[in-house]
């Protein structure tokens, strides 16, 4: 673990700056039963979602709400032979441990959509490690802001979304 | 639903609010919907005695999903979202009233020739009363999102790919 009180960055963080990390596999294809499940949930009547003839004439067949993406790479809450709580954005939480700063907060989250997923696609996904700032004090605490990127890829490599959080790692000032 | 064409767009434009109540299975089945399966999202007990909140709250995928429904509902079919950026700053919870409201704050045509808006959205929510009357209303979250409406008849966002496609 690094020194939080410190400005200096250890060099594994800028090693693994701009590299994928932890690359992960969907273990079930895209279908059409939690597109329906969201649309229900949001009384959302887009005829995209609903009705082919639609779908086929608009976006060349069914496809599924942008919006959903990152659902089809959460975990199952339980399978065989998994062992305690599957953490998401796991780049984030060695941040927190590895730079000594135990508390954070997503300040931003940004969603760009690319290529439409359709039912039946496997997608992938990548977390990537793009900054993290020198020392700075907010409110909540002194800590660092860092951005992470998070591709997601469909079965042929294509490009279908990708997730930017921004987080600030702190120590809560009553703990210096 | 009417199909939008992005000459019908300005910026300053005003969208239709979208009011909806929310009730423990708004939360629940937006949380299911999502495969998001923590105990903040379906479990009183843990919200109130672990987070120390009022009660069990919308999740952030769910909250995404309200926003696209939203959006769509005012470009119609074609309209594809391309960008969406989060702020969030409370929680929703089942018997408050959530208020959808925007405006466009930009109106735009990319390099491949693409119409795009910018669309400021904010949701608000506020608890209800035992009559059913809402109180004061607080920002539970603000969203930037950036839509391609077709330019015409003969034009469809979704049809653009690869570096025809810059969302």
């Amino acid at each position: 673990m690094s020194d939080p009180n410190t400005d200096d960055l250890p060099s594994w963080v800028a090693e693994s700056i701009g590299k994928p990390q932890y690359p992960v596999t969907a273990t079930f294809p895209v279908e059409r039963s939690y597109t329906y499940d969201t649309l229900a949930a949001t009384k959302n009547a887009n005829p995209l979602y609903w009705d082919e003839a639609v779908a086929d004439e608009v976006t060349g067949g069914m496809t599924a709400m942008p919006s959903t993406l990152s659902l089809w790479m959460r975990p199952h809450y339980w399978e065989p032979g998994a062992e305690g709580e599957q953490v998401a954005l796991k780049v984030h939480f060695d941040l927190k441990e590895r730079l000594g700063l135990p508390e954070a907060v997503m300040t931003d989250n940004t969603v760009v959509f690319h290529d439409p997923v359709r039912p039946g696609d496997v997608i992938s996904h990548a977390q990537i490690l793009r900054s993290v700032s020198g020392l700075k004090t907010t409110k909540l605490g002194t800590g660092r802001f860092w951005v992470i990127d998070i591709e997601y890829k469909n079965q042929n490599g294509d490009l279908v979304g990708v997730e930017n959080y921004t987080g600030f790692g702190y120590n809560r000032e009553e703990n210096k | 639903m009417a199909e939008l064409l992005i000459d019908q767009v300005t910026a300053g434009d005003e969208l239709p609010e979208l009011v909806v109540d929310v009730t423990p299975t708004t939360v629940v089945l937006g949380a299911l919907a999502s495969r998001d399966w923590r105990p903040m999202h379906h479990d009183y007990k843990f919200a109130t005695e672990r987070n120390g909140v009022a009660d069990i709250f919308l999740n952030t995928p769910n909250q995404a999903a309200w926003f696209e429904r939203y959006i769509t509902d005012w470009t119609g079919p074609s309209g594809r979202v391309g960008r969406m950026t989060f702020r969030m700053r409370d929680s929703v919870f089942p018997g408050d009233r959530m208020t959808y409201r925007a405006s466009v704050t930009e109106v735009d045509t990319d390099d491949q020739g693409c119409g795009w808006a910018l669309v400021e959205v904010t949701l608000t929510a506020a608890e209800l009363d035992g009559s059913g009357n809402p109180g004061e209303e607080r920002v539970a979250t603000t969203c930037t999102i950036r839509v391609a409406i077709p330019k015409n008849e003969n034009d469809n966002p979704w049809a653009r790919k690869a570096d025809g496609w810059k969302p």
